[in-house]
This record gives C-alpha cells, sequence and structure tokens, in this order.
C-alpha cells in the first residue's frame, strides 16, 4: 500500500469565500496556495510539484514561482483534486517529487478572469446534448434523478430532505454561505430550477478557492500541522454526456472509484467516522451513500431522513454545509477535501468527536467523473 | 430555415450518417456484425468489443421515456415555456437525448415508460433533429 506512506501536510482555503469581485482566478489560486504554504511553514522554493485543474498548472506554477519536476493537469471536473490527490500520492513514492501542491481556484460567481464555458459544436455533447436545450448543470445533471425516484419511490419531499439536513450542519460553520435552517415546504416552495429540482436543492455559485500541499509520511511529522495521511484513493471516468450512463439510478465512476478507496484503505464501512460526498445537486448524496457501499440500492434517502447523517447522527455527512450551503464556486472537490482535513486535524467548525477516519468522495462532470479519498489522523 | 436560432450539430465524419437518417426521416443506429451489438452515439467501431466491422440500420422509431426535467431557467430560443429535456430508449436498446413535443410539458403529462415515437424537426436544409412525441 504504497499510498499509506504520504500525508496533507498543507490545507487552507481562500482568506475570502463567497463574493469576491476584487480578485481574479488566478489571484485567488495564489492566494489558496500561499495560505496553505503558510500553513505548513513553507514558501514556493520548497515545491517541487504542481497540480491544478481548469486552469493550467503552468500558469499557476509559473505565477507562483514555482520551478517543478513534476506536474498534473488532469482535469475531469470538479473532482479533479481527488485524481490530484492520487497522482501526487503515487508520484511521491515513486520519488518523481517532494512536495506536491495542489490548487483550486474559481471566480465562478464574480467571473474576474474565469474561462468562458463553451462547448464545441462538433463534440459529441455539442451533437447529442446541447440541441435540445441543455444549459449548464441544473439542466444536466438533474435529469438521471427521475428514474431514480421511480425505481425506488423516492419523493420530493425526501430530495428536499437532503438539502435541509446540510442546512443544519452549515448553520455551524460561521464561514458558510447559507446559514439559516429551512424546512422541506421551503425547499419544495423554491423557486423552480429544472422540474423536479428547486433552487434550494441546487449548489450556490460563489468565488473562492483552496489548496493542499501533501509530502512523504516521513517528512510529514517535521511540519508544523498534525499530518493527515492518506489510506486509500479510487477514480475513474464513465462518460461525457449524462445521457449516455449506463444506469440512472447508480454511477459507475462512483462505484469503481469507491471500491478502489475502500480495497486500498483496507478499512470496512464501519471505520467511518466522517464522510464527504460532493452535492452539486440534492440527490448526489443519495447516490453517493449507494455507490459507496453504505446503504443499501434504494435505500440512501431514507438513510438520510431517517437522520443518520445529520448533526448526532452515527455517519456525519457534508458538514461544512455541503455545496448546497457552504459553498461551490465551481469544481467543489477542493472543499470537500478541505473539510475531510479539518475534520482528520479536529478543528472542523462542526468537529466530529474523535474522529480517527474521513472519506471525501467527489464527482465530476455529470457523473462524468469521480475520485474518492480515504483520509486518517493516525500513521498507516 | 435561415431564422433557427437554438444551437446546431456540426457532423463529423463518423456521424454524418446519422445526420443524414434524420434529415431523410429516420434514425440510423450501428450494429457490430461481431457481436450484434447495437449502439449509439455513432464511432466507426463496436463499443461493446472493439470491433470495426460495423454496419447502419434503420431504427423502427419507437421508444419509451427514461428520464427528464422540465427546464424553467430562460432559454429565449425554446420559447417563453418550460420545456422538456428527455432521454428517452429506443426500442432496439440505446438511449438518447431529446425533447418530447406534441404534449403539455409538465408531469402530468410526461409519464416515465410512456411509448413515444419519433418525429423530425426541420433545423435546415441539412439539419433535422429527432424528437419524440406520445405514441399515437
Amino acid at each position: 500500500m504504497k499510498q499509506k506512506s504520504v500525508a496533507v501536510v498543507g490545507a487552507a482555503e481562500t482568506t475570502q469565500m463567497g463574493k469576491i469581485p476584487n480578485q481574479s482566478q488566478l489571484a485567488l489560486h495564489a492566494d489558496a496556495a500561499l495560505n496553505a504554504m503558510a500553513d505548513a511553514g513553507l514558501t514556493a522554493k520548497d515545491i517541487d510539484g504542481v497540480a491544478t485543474a481548469g486552469d493550467s498548472p503552468v500558469e499557476t506554477a509559473h505565477y507562483l514561482g514555482i520551478t517543478p519536476t513534476w506536474v498534473d493537469g488532469t482535469s475531469v471536473g470538479g473532482c479533479s483534486f481527488m485524481l490530484h490527490v492520487r497522482h501526487a500520492a503515487a508520484a511521491i513514492n515513486e520519488g518523481l517529487c517532494n512536495t506536491v501542491l495542489i490548487t483550486h481556484a474559481e471566480s465562478g460567481r464574480s467571473r474576474v478572469g474565469a474561462r468562458r464555458f463553451s462547448r464545441d459544436p462538433q463534440s459529441q455533447q455539442g451533437q447529442f446534448e446541447v440541441p435540445y436545450g441543455i444549459t449548464n448543470p441544473p439542466s444536466m445533471f438533474t435529469i438521471p434523478a427521475l428514474r431514480y425516484m421511480k425505481t425506488y419511490g423516492v419523493t420530493e419531499e425526501d430530495v428536499a430532505m437532503v438539502a435541509v439536513i446540510q442546512r443544519e450542519w452549515a448553520a455551524k460553520n460561521p464561514r458558510a454561505s447559507f446559514r439559516d435552517l429551512i424546512t422541506v415546504d421551503d425547499v419544495l416552495n423554491s423557486r423552480m430550477i429544472s422540474w423536479p429540482f428547486r433552487l434550494l436543492m441546487c449548489c450556490l455559485v460563489t468565488d473562492g478557492g483552496g489548496a493542499l500541499i501533501l509530502t512523504s509520511a516521513e517528512r510529514a511529522k517535521d511540519f508544523p500541522q498534525k499530518p493527515v495521511y492518506i489510506l486509500g484513493t479510487g477514480e475513474s471516468v464513465e462518460t461525457p454526456m449524462v445521457s449516455q450512463m449506463e444506469d440512472f439510478t447508480t454511477s459507475k465512476a462512483f462505484r469503481v472509484s469507491g471500491k478502489k478507496a475502500f480495497d486500498e484503505a483496507g478499512i470496512a464501512h464501519s471505520d467511518v467516522d466522517h464522510l464527504m460526498i460532493y452535492d452539486a445537486f440534492a440527490h448526489l448524496p443519495i447516490y453517493g451513500l449507494e455507490d459507496l457501499g453504505f446503504c443499501e440500492r434504494g435505500e440512501g434517502a431514507a438513510f438520510i431522513r431517517e437522520r443518520n447523517t445529520a448533526p448526532g447522527g452515527k455517519l456525519p455527512l457534508n458538514t461544512n454545509g455541503g455545496g448546497l450551503s457552504y459553498m461551490h464556486s465551481g469544481m467543489y472537490g477542493m472543499y470537500a477535501l478541505q473539510e475531510s482535513v479539518r475534520q482528520m486535524r479536529g478543528i472542523a467548525p462542526a468537529q466530529v468527536p474523535d474522529a480517527k477516519i474521513s472519506i471525501a468522495h467527489g464527482v465530476g462532470g455529470m457523473f462524468a467523473s469521480s475520485g474518492t479519498i480515504v483520509f486518517s489522523n493516525e500513521a498507516p | 430555415m435561415a431564422d433557427y436560432k437554438r444551437p446546431l450539430p456540426q457532423p463529423t465524419p463518423e456521424t454524418q450518417h446519422f445526420w443524414d437518417g434524420c434529415r431523410d426521416g429516420e434514425i440510423r443506429l450501428q450494429r457490430c456484425k461481431s457481436c450484434d451489438h447495437t449502439y449509439f452515439p455513432p464511432r466507426d467501431f463496436c463499443p461493446a468489443c472493439s470491433a470495426r466491422e460495423v454496419e447502419v440500420v434503420k431504427a423502427s422509431g419507437k421508444a419509451t421515456l427514461y428520464s427528464y426535467i422540465i427546464n424553467h431557467r430562460p432559454r429565449p430560443d425554446f420559447g417563453e415555456e418550460p420545456h422538456s429535456i428527455a432521454v428517452v430508449q429506443l426500442e432496439e436498446g440505446p438511449r438518447m437525448m431529446t425533447n418530447i413535443v406534441g404534449c403539455p410539458q409538465t408531469p402530468e403529462a410526461l409519464e416515465l415508460d410512456m411509448p413515444l415515437e419519433v418525429t423530425f424537426e426541420k433545423a435546415t436544409d441539412e439539419i433535422s433533429l429527432p424528437k419524440f412525441r406520445p405514441a399515437k
């Protein structure tokens, strides 16, 4: 288990979050990176590996003054940072580099220096999906949900409950964008976006970023922060077109990535104290719980409704408030990783007492890709 | 139809037969000569067994409604009213994204698994889009 010998020694988000019109996307990368380097007691001269998604690692490396011996520009959507952690662990173990910086930033709301979103009309999606009126994630990511709901008898109220419970977690987090408690009726009465999805079932659109620094577990002991060890990792991809998912009630990428991470870590589900599942929309935690194996197929919604993932429940889930209530700048996977690291360091605003193992599970595109990281605060 | 304002597909060499079929009023799928797998979207090999020997086959045009959303966000090119974005299951097996037309764009009118039939919406002289309506 080579991955067991790597740890997170620096982790931070951007200084500000939410609406940041006075900083470009590139400046947000740098802000997150500088905060993570300060957290680890490092400067750019100490970094020899760089990874980012969406934007180019060439740009971030040069902007920060880093001359890397290893770069990773894997960009498969919002879970790319989980894949970066996985690839970085392998690279560090292989001796390709010693200290890796992974950054995410997006001026998702203010759109300052942000990439323009366009689809080539000759691409598969451009030919076979775009002509029917898909615009952005709310009109794509949501399409499988109705089939899931009919298959398992899951109601709109059940899906709304996901947002209600995550708001309970957000209420405990001073940095969360939305902190006022909400009810199922509030969710169902919020503005219709893509029936059956209402506004409060959809993630936020904010500005912000985050960065992680990884090194070997052996070196990690000499850093100022409590090391957070990587026990297991997984990744997979399925399809660039949501319409071509093999089965609309389950994500193949989730299942493959999750199993790989669990097998590599050598842990059982009952060992997991804390869980993050990328929630761009309210149905995703339901799919994630089932596809990672925490619930049987069709039981994820009831598991949430019965408060197993709520404050005080046996499996605390999305304890920062999630993409639905905490923040979502476009590629939320970085924030899921940050919350796992905070929980393992014991410094999260809604800290899970005595948590020793945390999983951060990400999705990219519209069920296009997935990455899973198993963390622990105990050396493997 | 110079007034067609919505995004149009641009065929590639591997997909031209599909769009030619739509222009001529039929859905053309592909079938593997080795393993008999029928598939979509188009490509010139079999995604199930990697064989390069594949043939174009005409689909029946019959389908059922697999899943959908009703888009309420502004899309002036699709009109003022909310519209469906759906995935249908073709009789031959593959699924495709489309719009359901010829019925109210409401949850009551759009029932999962309802039988559908293809209808082609002419956008330009070269491009017609396969849409689906409730089967008669």
